[in-house]
């Protein structure tokens, strides 16, 4: 039934553990091993406080204090610098937050360039040029030059969307993608990542707390108290 | 590095009235500093010129109150002498020599001038009212070389008074005074009694009050005849250096060569001097603190700037930008304030010295002077913008850093 099984690993992870040290000693993530498949739209669910977020902070690389291994693309990401992993982060992970995130003095276009800009793979006209198609992608071109308040919550979600896209990433993570939006908005989003996943071979990983987002999703990676139980 | 030069502009142009804030703040700090250090130094360099112009490098004179070794000192060296206040020996200012010692000066490649001069006290008769003065014997042609007399005369010239055996030159406010001028004759009486009619050949302004005010130029014969001495009679020997600044290691070695005091220029004219330092230290503390106040400016609007941009530092950190590329962005902002408003505070502190100029300003009797004198020497406007710069560097460095330690988790978990 599972395809992707057989589909290389994007993401891997062996023995992952972090403990909280404030107010007290506090093991949020126990020994958390898992791999995902490019491709793959995995969910991650569980109870508030499960430590999902914890894990996805890990996952993403901005967190660094743990004891475990982490391999995303092939490359062990355990033990690099914090420079190193910010570059690591530009070029191989997408991000979509609960909250929308983009930067205000800028507009919906330049939101969208300034990961591409930061790679510094193409020049400023290609950046643009493949802005612009992610956006379409998105149905969010006509808003190309507006400001990014002036857009409503499902729109700046959709943005977000195309600036995690824009340097192609190996994996895209986002943390309750859409616990802000609405029921329509959160169907647009899932469809897109349906989309993105089943046609172009994108690999998704999304924490939500939304059932049927979560069964309709090809995976359901579940945590209860630090451990993946299922 | 242009994505970062981008994100900073835009930062500066979204929030134009912090922006601007910011920038006022340099910019007056550095007016200030160009008006003050410009007005400062104008009067230093007009003052010191004059000074220079009017002192020369080196004067060699007999001084004739420099302590002596009492005779019982003499007797009983080394033994436990008291001498109570001690009087000076009867002995006239004269230079020996002092023909043989000029020559001799002449030789040394470091010099370029040798006036040797007579200076006498006098006493100049105007009416009843006798004015106290006094009277320099030159050569005056060598005398031009050291002190460029030719362009300080008001009335007559140099040379009239070389064809005139009876003739001076008198100081324009020594002139007024006695409501003389040229072609006039004053009578003058030296301590000793000697009196004598001159004939004024020209008058000349030195622009300081000191000299103007009290002194004429005579021939160095006409004064021996004053003073009735003959005609190898010298008081003293000016002397002009090629460099100017080697006055105060040249001096020792003629006052030890030929036994008489030779005084440099910086001794001479050590109060005025220490006055110019007192100017400065003025000028760059007040212009520090001016500068202080506005570094603390900018250091609160970039702190404001940072905390109400955590989330969007947090976003370019998720998003692949290294703390370095963060403490660029807030460091460029810095600079730029401190680079822009430098430059309008140079323009303004331009402006100010033009105004500053043009103001009159009456030196009275002291200093002939009718505006204040400013410098416009561009070292300053260099230095005023290496200032700035450096401030809002030293400014925006704390906040920058901090920003770029800012945890992207903590802010994302909201
Ligand atoms: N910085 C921290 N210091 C100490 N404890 C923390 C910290 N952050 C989270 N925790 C604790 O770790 C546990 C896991 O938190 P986490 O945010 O990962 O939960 P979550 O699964 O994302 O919950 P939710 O579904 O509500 O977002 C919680 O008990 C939380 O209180
Ligand atoms: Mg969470």
């Amino acid at each position: 039934m599972n395809t992707t099984a057989f589909e290389p690993h994007v993401l891997h992870t062996h023995k992952i553990t972090k403990y909280f040290y404030e107010p007290d000693k506090f093991q949020v993530l126990k020994e958390i091993d898992l791999t995902v498949h490019k491709g793959e739209f995995l969910s991650l669910v569980g109870k508030s406080g499960c430590g999902k977020s914890t894990l996805m902070y890990v996952l993403s690389t901005m967190d660094t204090d743990y004891e475990g291994e982490l391999e995303i693309a092939g490359v062990r990401l355990t033990d690099k610098t914090q420079n190193e992993l910010a570059a690591f982060r530009n070029k191989h992970i997408g991000f979509v937050f609960q909250f929308h995130y983009l930067l205000p003095e800028f507009t919906t276009l330049q939101n969208v360039m300034i990961p591409a800009l930061k790679l510094g793979k193409y020049s400023r006209k290609e950046v643009e040029d493949r802005a612009y198609a992610k956006l379409e992608m998105l149905g969010m071109k006509e808003h190309a030059l507006k400001p990014t308040s002036k857009l409503s919550g499902g729109q700046q979600q959709r943005v977000a969307i195309a600036r995690a896209l824009i340097n192609d990433p190996d994996i895209i993570m986002g943390d309750e993608p859409t616990g802000n939006l609405d029921s329509y908005n959160t169907h647009v989003v899932f469809d897109i990542f349906q989309e993105l996943t089943h046609t172009y071979k994108q690999t998704i990983i999304a924490v939500t707390h939304d059932e049927e987002f979560a069964r309709k999703s090809d995976r359901i990676v579940e945590m209860s108290d630090g451990h993946i139980v299922r | 590095m242009r994505l970062v030069i981008d994100i900073a502009r835009t930062h500066l142009i979204s929030k134009p009235r912090q922006t601007i804030i910011a920038m006022l703040g340099v910019t007056f700090g550095i007016g200030m500093f160009i008006a003050m250090v410009s007005l400062m130094t104008g009067l230093n360099n007009f003052t010191e010129e004059l000074t220079m112009t009017s002192s020369p490098d080196i004067h060699i004179y007999h001084d004739v109150t420099e302590s002596r070794p009492s005779v019982i000192e003499q007797v009983n060296v080394g033994g436990i002498n008291k001498v109570h206040h001690q009087k000076p020996k009867n002995e006239t200012p004269r230079l020996r020599n002092a023909h043989q010692i000029a020559a001799l000066i002449r030789r040394d490649p470091r010099v370029t001038g040798v006036a040797p001069s007579i200076s006498s006290q006098v006493f100049y008769n105007y009416g009843p009212v006798q004015l106290s003065g006094n009277i320099l014997g030159v050569d005056i042609i060598e005398e031009d070389k050291l002190f460029e007399l030719r362009e300080k005369m008001k009335e007559g010239r140099i040379e009239d008074l070389k064809a005139n055996h009876d003739g001076i030159i008198m100081g324009r406010g020594l002139a007024r005074k006695l409501n003389a001028r040229t072609g006039d004759r004053v009578v003058i009486t030296t301590p000793q009694g000697y009196t004598m009619t001159l004939k004024i050949v020209g008058v000349f302004q030195m622009g300081l009050g000191s000299i103007d005010n009290v002194r004429s130029y005579a021939n160095l014969s006409t004064v021996q005849t004053i003073l009735q001495q003959d005609h190898l009679y010298v008081t003293d020997i000016n002397i002009k250096l090629k460099d100017l600044l080697l006055a105060k290691s040249i001096a020792p070695g003629y006052q030890r060569m030929y036994g008489y005091k030779a005084e440099d220029w910086e001794t001479a004219n050590a109060t005025f001097l220490t006055g110019n330092i007192i100017r400065n230290i003025l000028t760059y503390s007040v212009s520090i603190t001016l500068l202080i106040v506005a570094g603390f400016g900018i250091y609160n609007i970039l702190n404001m700037t940072i905390y109400n941009k955590m989330k969007d530092i947090a976003i370019l950190k998720a998003m692949g930008f290294a703390g370095r590329d963060v403490k660029q962005i807030f460091m460029i902002q810095s600079l730029v304030i401190g680079f822009i408003g430098s430059l309008l505070g140079l323009a303004i502190g331009y402006g100010l010295s033009l105004l500053i100029a043009q103001a009159p300003f009456n030196g009275g009797d002291f200093i002939s002077l009718d505006h204040f004198p400013v410098n416009f020497d561009p070292k300053y406007y260099i230095i005023g913008i290496v200032f700035g710069v450096t401030t809002t560097a030293f400014a925006g460095y704390m906040p920058s850093r901090k920003a770029s330690k800012i945890d992207p988790i903590e802010i994302l978990r909201g």
